[in-house]
């Protein structure tokens, strides 16, 4: 099976029409502590393959929203692939191929029927390296609304441009200079500014592929924070390689090794009290 | 759900836009593909073009005629004196049962119809052969450029008489003899056995060639040892500092510089003030190497930086000098790289042009170069002053010269291409 | 004819090596020598081949200003009040005569019964240089030759002073790079000021009449003639600027396509072809001009001419039918067509430079490839577009072959496509391929413009590399 990256809208269902797919109903997500919302994604059987390479085998897992969810594992675990299966962006790498059923508010993102241009507006992501565009601070954060139309006047897009400042935290360091290049910013500003314009198209998910690793400790407190703070609004999916910082931010954590998917559960259980022997491995350092 | 419910007029806002930006993604990917078709189709039409245009010069036509060698015409002393075009013509004329005027206009036009490479055809057989004399000989003699053309289909008999270099009388005669069957088209040998000519069907392209070989073996000689000299010092010895530095920026200005400057700078160096001679093919090389320098120089030192440092620095754990180094170790490494890019330099020279018609290459030089300092042709030179000719049959033959040209070059990369694949290394 | 010395040299350099190997084996007989054998042999060898080969040269580069001197020195009188041109004509046929060879041109009364006797000492000069020439290498090798053979013993460092003189031996091959700029400079600066002695620099740059063949006199240097140069900066610069329509839309959007829609496959199969593109010789593109292109367009043109004739466009339509093949826009379209992989290559290297984690901010933000292209790929890659665009023009204006062959000769002050204009690079070949004498003002006319053309195409290069190598840095 090959993706193409952009397919054109079929001329049989235009603008307007919801896509047919099967709505299964999602089971919500009961056990652990912390404020766990009802199932946002729900991931079955799903595997990637590089080529001839198996990247991820067989992953099945259900992230609620309104949730800091955390992948952790080992370098090369798969955490990041599966991260990246979640808003098709492995649609872009040639020669990879996605099997499985990846299911968003119950409707499969694989289907032909999706958009994976519509579906990343839905789902938002920030990478490891801070990417501001070689824009001004204003053109980063408003280019998402403009490719997809959402502003229908200036100050509607000034609005936006300044809500999602304000919601990542920027705002009150970048009022004054708006229009000044976004790749003057420090690094941490920089990878706000990154979260800024994701969220500027309203995504439902928030995917974070290890979004603090490039940055200094104050910068990746700060990040920390506004993750915290976002979890009120969007479904956040954090890779992390750092074992505190997914104890401080998440409420659910996965826990990936060689492509697979060892455990899952509430971070404290994940933390204190581990099913699974290569979890508690991990955990206490003994390897990874 | 209840999120889904709430988004969903967002959504829609999101699709909405949806088909006018995947109309936009078509048309932006169509120009694209498009801008791509016309560049293919661009060396698709050109080479095609060159092709139709050139590939009837690869083959020629005789007309087969028995020939009296009238022995009252004929000096058996030196009869590389004896007209025997005229002697041809009469005779055709008296077979074809024509009758000349007393200005003997007919046995002109007919005359028109042979190459005069039928004479020495003619005389040499007689020269070999004296028996020969007071027989009937029966000889395949070339046609001149005009009958060729004509037997080529080339000359259009609705063309007014006058428009036209062959007369109506003269295509009859050619019609007739190509019904008689005395009419043969055959490989054109003398294409790559020939120096330049006056007359196109005499002309070949074998002096050109021999006259770019010989400016190639030149360039080759000085710009592959000087640019590899070069690059070894810039990239192995040289002091980073503002020197190296001046020189670094000096050769990319070089490899820059139009090439019909490289011609200025040849004219007046080599010829006006060395007084070295015109249009020589070591003027041309010594030329060719000041242009290809630069580019070899660029090429050496990439390939120079391909070899990683441990190398380098392997070899002088083991006490080998910096010099030993270099020539043992990281030259030979870089060997096929800086090959590669001598040869696709060559090449390159091969091609070029202009320079050459500033240094004298633009004049008629009959006959195949001997040495180095005499005037010659060159292949390319040749298409310029074959495509400048009035006459037609020129035309096919500067195709035909630029086929061979092309040839030339296409091995040339070729062996590059394969020199690469087979020695390519990877760190 | 000094170089007939060379085989002798090279003989004797072997030698050299053969007896400094020899010489250094029996001196350090029994010792340890710092250097082997091998590496005292090649430095005898360095020292009796340098100096006599630099001697070489310099008898080959000198000697002919020397005897230029000399001929002058001793030249009669009537030859000595000559005009300058004319005067080196004759020096010129002096050494022809001198070498049996025949003349260039036919001399008048006095000057035909000079030339025997000229030709004679012309010959007896040349000789005389050449003997000095190979004496004086002769004795350069024998006293390297001996200093070097004085020095050998075991303590002599005989291999880093080879390895010295290889380094100074590279230097001197890359200082090549740099007299070769020197050179360029020198010649067209040289020749160029002599003919701004003759046309004031004003009137070359600004002069809008350019007829160089009506001081093809030598007694009416600059005097009638006309060198208004303008017209061929404007005729250069509108075939620079079709070209430009061409090749820098077709080129930068087949990088495009080529870097980021097509698939492997696609890639490897056009890239060679573009590739063939760029390396057919100039001349070619010169023939397919001036016989495919040209009368192509011109019955194009001439057609669409004839249905407007008499309609209520006439004038255009008579224009039109009047087109010649010579056009600036076939010279210019078929340059646009010969640029198209230069400019593809380049922009294909700038846009690749773009980091990959650029397009995935923008495909994670939603945006098409269309989008991603339009909004963050070419903004970030417009500084080294741009650089590529100027190396491109630079090409375009200093290309000669195409223009030669498919342009006119006719200096016309216009910007019409339609129009015959002639370029820079069309009057230096006119100029000096013709049949006349060198130094003439005429030839001198091609180096000034050849030292604009210089000037012009390397002020673009330059701001072009250093436009690219910021934006390489940027992302490196």
């Amino acid at each position: 099976m090959k993706f193409k990256l952009f397919r054109a809208p079929d001329g049989s269902q235009g603008g307007g029409s919801a896509p047919e797919a099967p709505v299964i109903s999602t089971p919500v997500v009961t056990h652990g502590a912390g404020p766990v919302g009802p199932t946002k994604i729900s991931a079955r059987d799903v595997s990637v393959f590089y080529g001839d390479k198996q990247a991820l085998y067989d992953v099945s897992l259900e992230i609620p929203d309104k949730t800091v969810t955390a992948l952790i594992g080992p370098s090369g675990c798969g955490k990041s692939t599966f991260l990246r299966t979640m808003n098709r962006m492995n649609d872009t790498i040639s020669h990879c191929r996605v099997t499985g059923r990846i299911e968003m508010d119950g409707e499969d993102i694989n289907a032909k029927s999706v958009d994976p241009v519509l579906l990343r507006a839905r789902v938002g992501m920030v990478f490891q390296k801070p990417n501001p565009f070689p824009k001004t601070i204003y053109e980063n954060v408003a280019y998402g609304p403009r490719i997809h139309g959402l502003a229908s006047s200036k100050g509607e897009l000034d609005d936006i441009v300044q809500i999602s400042l304000k919601r990542a935290g920027l705002w009150e360091e970048v009022s004054d200079r708006l229009h000044s290049p976004g790749t003057g910013l420090s690094g941490g500003q920089q990878q706000r500014l990154v979260i800024a314009r994701a969220i500027a198209v309203e995504p439902e998910v928030i995917l974070m592929d290890e979004p603090c690793s490039a940055l200094d400790p104050i910068a990746t407190a700060k990040i920390e924070e506004l993750i915290d703070e976002l979890r009120e609004r969007y479904c956040i999916v954090i890779v992390t390689h750092s074992m505190a910082q997914a104890a401080r931010v998440s409420q659910r954590t996965a826990f990936f090794h060689l492509g697979r998917l060892v455990e899952t559960g509430p971070t404290e259980e994940i933390f204190t009290n581990p099913r699974e022997r290569r979890t508690l491995d991990y955990i206490t350092g003994r390897f990874g | 759900m209840t999120d889904a419910a709430a988004n969903s007029p967002r959504i829609d806002r999101l699709r909405a836009g949806l088909k006018k930006r995947y109309a936009r993604e078509k048309r932006f990917r169509a120009y694209g593909l498009l801008a791509i078709a016309i560049a293919v189709g661009f060396l698709v039409l050109l080479l095609g073009r060159i092709v139709e245009q050139g590939h009837t010069a690869f083959y020629a036509h005789t007309v087969t005629v028995p020939v009296y060698m009238d022995p009252a015409r004929i000096d058996r002393g030196y009869p590389q004196g004896t007209n025997f075009e005229q002697l041809v013509a009469e005779q055709q004329l008296a077979r074809m049962g024509v009758q000349d005027d007393a200005a003997g206009t007919k046995a002109t036009a007919m005359r028109g119809l042979f190459s005069s490479e039928l004479k020495y055809l003619a005389a040499d057989r007689v020269a070999r052969q004296p028996g020969l004399i007071g027989q009937t000989v029966t000889i395949a003699a070339p046609a001149s450029d005009d009958a060729d053309l004509f037997f080529k289909g080339k000359v259009s008999r609705d063309t007014p008489a006058d428009q036209r270099r062959l007369s109506d009388q003269q295509i009859q005669w050619l019609d007739q003899m190509k019904a008689d069957g005395h009419v043969s088209a055959h490989f054109n040998s003398g294409l790559f056995t020939r120096g330049d000519s006056t007359e196109p069907e005499l002309a070949g392209v074998l002096g050109a060639v021999i006259g770019s070989a010989l400016m190639l073996l030149v360039t080759a000689l000085i710009a592959i040892p000087l640019g590899v000299g070069a690059a070894l010092y810039l990239e192995e010895f040289a002091p980073k500092g503002k020197l190296t530095d001046l020189i670094e920026v000096n050769i990319n200005n070089l490899a820059a510089v139009p090439s019909i400057i490289y011609g200025l700078l040849g004219l007046a160096l080599f010829i006006n003030w060395m007084h070295l001679p015109r249009a020589s093919p070591l003027v041309g090389g010594l030329v060719l190497a000041l242009m290809a320098l630069p580019t070899i120089i660029i090429a050496t030192r990439s390939s120079l930086k391909a070899v990683p440092p441990s190398i380098r620095e392997a070899a002088l754990a083991m006490g080998a000098s910096k010099t030993q180094t270099v020539f043992q170790h990281t030259l030979p490494l870089a060997m096929p790289g800086v090959m590669t890019g001598a040869i696709i330099s060559m090449a390159h020279a091969l091609g070029e042009t202009a320079p050459l018609l500033l240094i004298g290459m633009v004049s008629f030089v009959p006959g195949l170069p001997h040495s180095l300092v005499e005037p010659t042709g060159a292949l390319p030179s040749l298409v310029y002053i074959w495509e400048n000719a009035s006459e037609r049959a020129f035309h096919e033959r500067t195709a035909a010269a630029i086929l061979v040209l092309l040839a030339f070059m296409i091995v040339m990369n070729a062996a590059a291409i394969l020199l690469r694949r087979r020695f390519e290394r990877r760190w | 004819m000094t170089w007939l010395f060379l085989p002798i040299l090279i003989a004797a350099a072997v030698a050299a090596f053969l007896g400094g190997r020899a010489l250094a084996r029996r001196r350090s007989e029994g010792q340890r020598a710092h250097s082997r054998p091998g590496q005292h042999g090649a430095y005898a060898l360095i020292w009796t081949a340098v100096p006599a080969l630099i001697v070489l040269i310099a008898a080959s580069v000198f000697s002919p200003q020397v005897e230029r001197q000399l001929m002058a020195s001793g030249a009669p009188e009537a030859v000595q009040q000559l005009e300058h041109f004319r005067r080196e004509a004759f020096y010129a046929d002096a050494r022809a005569v001198g070498a049996g060879h025949q003349t260039a041109q036919i001399w008048p009364a006095p000057y035909a019964e000079l030339l025997p006797a000229e030709g004679q000492r012309a010959h007896r000069i040349s000789l005389m240089l050449s003997l000095g020439g190979i004496v004086a290498a002769a004795l350069a090798a024998l006293l390297g030759a001996l200093f070097v053979f004085s020095q050998i013993r075991p303590g002599m460092r005989a291999r880093n002073r080879v390895e010295g003189w290889i380094v100074g031996a590279l230097f001197a091959c890359s200082a090549v790079a740099v007299l070769t700029t020197i050179g360029i400079v020198a010649s067209l600066v040289y020749d160029s000021i002599r003919f701004f002695h003759s046309v004031p620099i004003t009137e070359f740059l600004f002069g809008t009449q350019w007829s160089p063949q009506t001081a093809i006199r030598a007694d009416q240097i600059g005097s009638s003639g006309a060198f208004g140069a303008l017209p061929l900066f404007t005729g250069t610069f509108l075939i620079m600027l079709i070209a430009m329509c061409v090749a820098a839309p077709v080129g930068l959007f087949s990088a495009i396509y080529l870097s980021e829609y097509a698939g492997p496959v696609f890639r490897a199969t056009v890239k060679p072809v573009l590739e063939i593109l760029a390396g057919v010789p100039t001349v070619v593109y010169g023939f397919f001009a001036a016989l495919t292109v040209g009368p192509a367009l011109r019955t194009f043109f001439n057609t669409i001419g004839s249905w407007m004739v008499g309609g209520p466009l006439d004038g255009l339509g008579q224009y039109l039918m009047l087109v010649q093949n010579q056009m600036a826009l076939v010279a210019g379209g078929v340059m646009g067509i010969m640029l198209i992989p230069f400019v593809s290559s380049l922009s294909d290297d700038i846009i690749n430079a773009v980091p990959q984690s650029l397009r995935d901010g923008s495909y994670a933000m939603g945006a098409t490839k269309s989008e991603t292209v339009k909004r963050v790929l070419l903004p970030a890659a417009l500084p080294g577009v741009s650089g590529a665009m100027l190396l491109a023009m630079s090409r375009a204006i200093g290309e000669t072959m195409i223009v030669t062959m498919a342009a006119g000769l006719a200096a016309k002050l216009t910007l019409n496509p339609l129009e015959t204009v002639t370029t820079v690079t069309v009057q230096i070949v006119t100029l000096l391929t013709g049949d006349q004498e060198f130094d003439s003002p005429k030839t001198l006319a091609a180096f000034g413009l050849g030292l604009t053309l210089f000037l012009v195409t390397l002020l673009l290069n330059i701001v072009a590399q250093r436009i690219v190598q910021t934006y390489r840095q940027q992302y490196d």
